[in-house]
């Protein structure tokens, strides 16, 4: 497999605050790498840095070995909250980053991702007449239309309730396997990181930094069954221990 | 989901016409969907309001020169309006022109200086100094330096109207969303675009408030330019219909006055139903 997007001793300082300290992957084409770590681990801070919304302050990201320091037309960018605009209907908010660009929509594919993510029929609408999880799910429509290589996803189910959140996943997942762009995926749960990802990478508080990259090996699509077996529930256990930094003998009393 | 759609079009509001779905509850506040009932009562009160005071005076007998009755003013309303007509159309240029060049001013200069935070400290006090200063105060200075002409009721309606647009479009490009404004960066949209298309509809709902309040204030500065010299605008019919006590003609002329303001006032809410609805 060949490096998509490279991160290579990535560091984002403020003052004398390092958010982000040489945090250095590589992220596959096809795959999936989702991140997680406590609140306030410069998650947000390196996304925003691949989307090149943010620049380093040292080192550098590279698409295709091409350095990123300004917003790139193949990265899209998922955010927190859908950030749909609420004076536009949901086609024109869908028709927004082609308005931005000058150039013509791919109404065919539009149609079909709005097919795809169940909104067809929806077009007209405003945000605010839409549930979050639509909203979340006309702002994934958005990011895909412009077929992007890489799709940078900020917690982008956070605000949504558990079973929403459940949906959504299976849906992230179906539209990667069926436009197998590369996903980075920010998290603040390991189930919803082990359900997407190829890898799961943690990353550790104050300075923000890589703490572990972990391999998850099973095969898809994860079922409800994969997701409840014992090889999924201990590694969850793993990163667990990871990220609280519990000791090793109390993962193994887990066990 | 099936049963939702199904529930949907049993209640008459199929997915197809959304539009007109929204803009109907958009408008019900408004003009579009009140029920017969409801104009009854509307009608009715304004009836039992206008005749009490009409009995009232005739009961109390008071003098026609104190307070005319409601049908007075009627009749002076219909009897006077083609003298007055002429009046209302020199107030109304004055209105238009002078609102024109300080809400266009009011507008460049928050656009502009919201950009420029340290611009825009210098240039505050000397935004509210205007904003707070009675306009009127300044108008003999200007007849003296522009004579009896238009010229000095539009100034002081521009200068009336323009700060008190410019301060509250300036709330309005103030508030930036940087999510939003980063969505549009992450597309590569120049600081131009983020402008039009991120930074001017969020200001909109706060951009026609100022023009709102802006195109009252202009109408009471023209009408009290008016009262202080010229020979004619409503203003001046005021002071003349009072210095000669005809009252039922004074009011006639306070009637116009006030079905002026109510419009502007309507027309601002109108518009921002229609294009700023989504803040509620």
């Amino acid at each position: 497999m060949t490096a998509k997007l490279t991160i290579c001793g990535a560091g984002k300082s403020y003052g004398d605050f390092d958010a982000v300290l040489d945090c250095s992957f590589d992220v596959e084409a096809n795959t999936i790498v989702s991140i997680v770590g406590p609140s306030g681990c410069g998650k947000t801070t390196l996304l925003w840095s691949m989307s090149g919304l943010h620049e380093l302050t040292t080192g550098e990201i590279r698409l295709d070995g091409q350095p990123i320091t300004a917003p790139h037309p193949d990265i899209g960018l998922v955010f927190q909250e859908a950030n749909l605009l609420p004076w536009r209907n949901l086609i024109d908010n869908i028709r927004f980053p082609f308005e931005i660009k000058h150039t013509k929509p791919d109404m065919e594919w539009i149609d079909h991702l709005m097919d795809r993510v169940g909104l067809k029929g929806f077009e007209t609408r405003f945000p605010r007449q839409l549930s979050g999880g639509m909203q979340q799910r006309a702002a994934i429509v958005r990011a895909l239309s412009l077929r992007p290589q890489v799709l940078l996803m900020d917690e982008p189910f956070g605000a949504l309730d558990a079973f929403t959140r459940e949906e959504m996943n299976r849906l992230v997942e179906e539209i990667w396997l069926e436009t197998r762009t590369a996903i980075v995926f920010i998290t603040h749960s390991i189930e919803e990181a082990l359900f997407l990802s190829d890898r799961v990478i943690v990353m550790s508080q104050q300075p923000g930094k890589v703490q572990s990259d972990y391999e998850v090996p099973f095969a898809r699509p994860r079922t409800q069954e994969t997701m409840s077996s014992r090889e999924v529930f201990d590694l969850t256990n793993l990163i667990k221990a990871d990220i609280y930094g519990a000791t090793t003998h109390q993962s193994k009393a887990a066990e | 989901m099936n049963q939702l759609s199904t529930d949907r079009s049993v209640s008459g509001n199929p997915v197809g016409p959304t539009v007109g779905l929204s803009k109907a509850t958009v408008f019900a506040a408004g003009t579009g969907a009140r029920s017969l009932a409801e104009v009854g009562v509307i009608i009715l009160t304004a009836i039992i309001v206008i005749g009490s005071l009409e009995l009232a005076l005739i009961w109390f007998e008071v003098p026609q020169y104190v307070l005319p009755t409601p049908s007075a003013v009627g009749k002076a309303l219909i009897k006077e309006f083609p003298l007055i007509a002429p009046h209302l159309g020199y107030t109304l240029i004055e209105l238009s022109c002078g609102f024109a060049i300080g809400a266009s001013v009011g507008l460049f200069l928050a656009a502009v200086i919201t950009q420029f935070p340290f611009a825009e400290k210098i240039i505050a006090p000397y935004i509210l100094i205007l904003v707070t200063t009675p306009m009127l105060a300044l108008v003999p200075l200007l007849i003296l330096r522009f004579g009896f002409g238009f010229e000095p009721r539009i100034i002081a309606v521009a200068l009336a109207s323009g700060p008190m647009v410019m301060i509250n479009a300036a709330t309005g490009f103030r508030r930036t969303d940087l999510d939003k404004i980063a969505l549009a960066r992450s597309y590569g949209a120049t600081t131009l675009q983020i402008f039009w298309k991120i930074r001017a509809p969020m200001a909109l709902p706060m951009i026609l408030v100022g023009l709102m309040i802006g195109a009252i204030f202009g109408l009471l500065t023209a009408v009290g330019a008016e009262m202080v010299g010229g020979g004619f605008g409503l203003g001046n019919r005021l002071t003349t219909y009072s210095s000669m006590i005809n009252m039922p003609e004074f009011f006639a002329v306070i009637v116009i006055l006030s079905t002026m303001g109510v419009l502007i006032y309507m027309f601002f809410f109108w518009v921002g139903k229609r294009w700023a609805s989504w803040e509620t």
